[in-house]
């Protein structure tokens, strides 16, 4: 417990106090996003065993929440990402359904949902609503060091829900509903309940970090949003580093993300291809990470 | 005035695709008593079980526990209503510490906010120091035990066990046996499937007889085989006499 609330908060005050030293913010929020969509994917994944190819469904679902809350109720930003996350929450439950399928089934379910969000948001019909494919444009509201600070605070909030996930009832028996329902239900516990819990709660973290996105970037296209990029990057981030912890997501992002800043901005799409035979290498290979490997040596890893 | 069952089955029924693996079960069970459930491999048994627990809704018949109809309700219910088992093949959560197995179950699977004293419940199976291990390490015989463990930590007053004794050695089932009848005695009802006629004999007070999902018998054991159609199930039916 102890040296999970360090480790939180030293991420949080670098995440905080980095622009001061570091001229380059966009890349430190980007950081910030994807720490917070690896905890994200980590609470629904590492939690409940669902794999959820389409995560990126909710991120665009906040991120066209707080617009249309901005562009057609004129809110102001903070109540538009109530908006936002009322949006992805509002997906959730309307997805709940695939939680009946297993494995593949709702990994590809998943996926195909988050792309329908795209087709229905990028529309040319609905571009009295949406914008359709001419994007959004939030000028007015555009405020790249308040939204940079809220999007800390919401990183700050998930790793809270990490911590609490971690070392709370309710986190030991999503993790029975994950090792085995069966025997979870004759633990007394309501499997059902519980994973729907789980996937609202990973849909409230994707879809606040999203309505800041909208708000940081102001200007942005709905393949943006929705790409597939967000949901394969903050999955093997998550899986690479460890899931079911909370360093592990952390050390992924913080390798992995770098390394792509480094050298794989000049030739993104093989990193894609990297990253989507990475994930298969690791369910496979090291289904628990890297943090797993600490563990083998001994180190003890919150 | 006879007292009320425990649990009470009626015509019981469930069928996989063309398959009727419970063909209208009927029995009961009261409080403080063992009834054992016996047959041949794929006679039905786990499958009554599981049923009884909330696997499977039942398509037809009833389940009545404590005077209430309790059959299609969904397992955590039924664990909250007093009735519990263990699995032929428990599926512990491998990750999770032996004590966290049974942790969560004390503290999701009972009606009452009662403490369950876990170190004394895990020696009471013979997994003390085993606590701080993952349950993965343990091997399938405390695997059993930890199951029975995590079944007696939600309070149960209906307890149904699935060849528990399979693979003890004779000391070990002795020591299960007493366990069970400790159990009873303190006033749960209990179902057990078992294979061993001799721990059967030992712990059970009456015996129900499955053949392909009916009941062929009901009695004590030793009644049970000097019956005839119960003999032919076990020995096939060409010996004659
Ligand atoms: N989930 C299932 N799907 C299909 N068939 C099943 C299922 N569960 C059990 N059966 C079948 O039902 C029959 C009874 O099985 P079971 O109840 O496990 O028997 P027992 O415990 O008496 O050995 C077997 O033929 C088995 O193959
Ligand atoms: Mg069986």
């Amino acid at each position: 417990m102890r040296s999970a609330l360090v480790t939180v908060a030293v991420v949080v005050a670098a995440a905080a106090l980095l622009p001061l030293a570091y001229a380059n913010q966009l890349l430190l929020f980007n950081f910030v996003v994807f720490l917070t969509l690896a905890q994200g994917v980590n609470i629904i994944y590492g939690f409940t065993g669902y794999l959820p190819f389409g995560y990126v469904g909710f991120f665009g679902a906040g991120a066209y929440g707080f617009s249309l809350a901005v562009m057609h109720l004129h809110l102001a930003p903070l109540p538009a990402l109530a908006c936002a996350a009322a949006a992805a929450v509002l997906l959730g439950l309307l997805l709940t359904p695939l939680l009946r399928l297993s494995g593949a089934y709702f990994a590809i379910a998943n996926l195909a949902a988050s792309q329908a969000m795209l087709q229905i948001v990028s529309n040319p019909n609905l571009t009295d609503i949406t914008k359709g494919p001419y994007g959004v444009s939030l000028s007015g509201v555009f405020s790249p060091n308040l939204s940079y600070g809220v999007a800390v605070a919401i990183l700050a909030a998930t790793l809270a829900v990490m911590v609490f996930l971690r070392h709370s009832r309710f986190g030991l028996a999503l993790q029975a509903i994950r090792e085995d329902p069966v025997t979870a239900g004759m633990a007394g516990i309501d499997v059902v309940r519980g994973r729907t819990v789980a996937w609202l709660l990973s849909a409230l973290v994707a879809g606040s970090i999203g309505g800041v996105f909208a708000w940081y970037v102001s200007v942005f296209y709905p393949e943006t949003v929705f790409s597939p990029e967000f949901s394969i990057f903050a999955i093997v981030f998550a899986l690479f580093g460890g899931i079911a912890t909370i360093t592990g997501p952390i050390l992924g992002v913080l390798i992995l993300y770098g390394i792509y800043n480094a050298i794989g901005i000049s030739a993104p799409q093989y990193f894609q291809l990297i990253y989507g035979m990475l994930i298969m290498g690791l369910v496979l290979f090291l289904p628990n990470g890297i943090v797993s490997l600490f563990k083998r040596w001994g180190f003890d890893v919150p | 005035m006879s007292p009320e069952p425990l649990l009470a089955v009626s015509g019981l029924v469930k069928s996989f695709g063309g398959l009727v693996v419970l063909d209208g079960v009927n029995f009961h069970v009261m409080p403080g008593e063992i009834l054992g459930l016996v047959g041949p491999n794929g006679s039905g048994k786990t499958t009554c079980i599981n049923v009884i627990t909330g696997l499977y809704k039942p398509q037809a018949g009833s389940i009545t526990y404590r005077g209430r109809a309790v059959g299609g309700l969904p397992s955590h219910r039924l664990v909250h209503l007093g009735i519990n088992r263990t699995f032929q093949v428990p599926k512990p959560f491998l990750p999770l510490t032996v004590r966290q197995n049974v942790e969560v179950a004390a503290a999701y699977g009972r009606p009452d906010d009662l403490a369950v004293d876990i170190d004394a419940l895990l020696a009471s199976v013979g997994l003390d120091g085993h606590a701080g291990k993952p349950a993965a390490a343990l091997n399938s015989i405390q695997q059993k035990m930890l199951d029975l463990a995590r079944a007696l930590a939600t309070g149960p007053r209906l307890l149904c066990v699935d060849e528990l004794a399979a693979g003890l050695n004779p000391a070990e089932l002795d020591g299960v046996a007493q366990k069970l009848r400790d159990l009873a005695r303190g006033g749960m009802g209990l179902l057990v499937v078992e294979h061993l006629m001799g721990f059967i004999d030992q712990v059970t007070d009456r015996v129900i007889v499955l053949n392909a999902g009916r009941e062929i018998f009901e009695g004590v054991l030793a009644e049970a085989v000097r019956d005839r159609q119960v003999v032919d199930v076990f020995l096939g039916t060409d010996h004659d006499d």
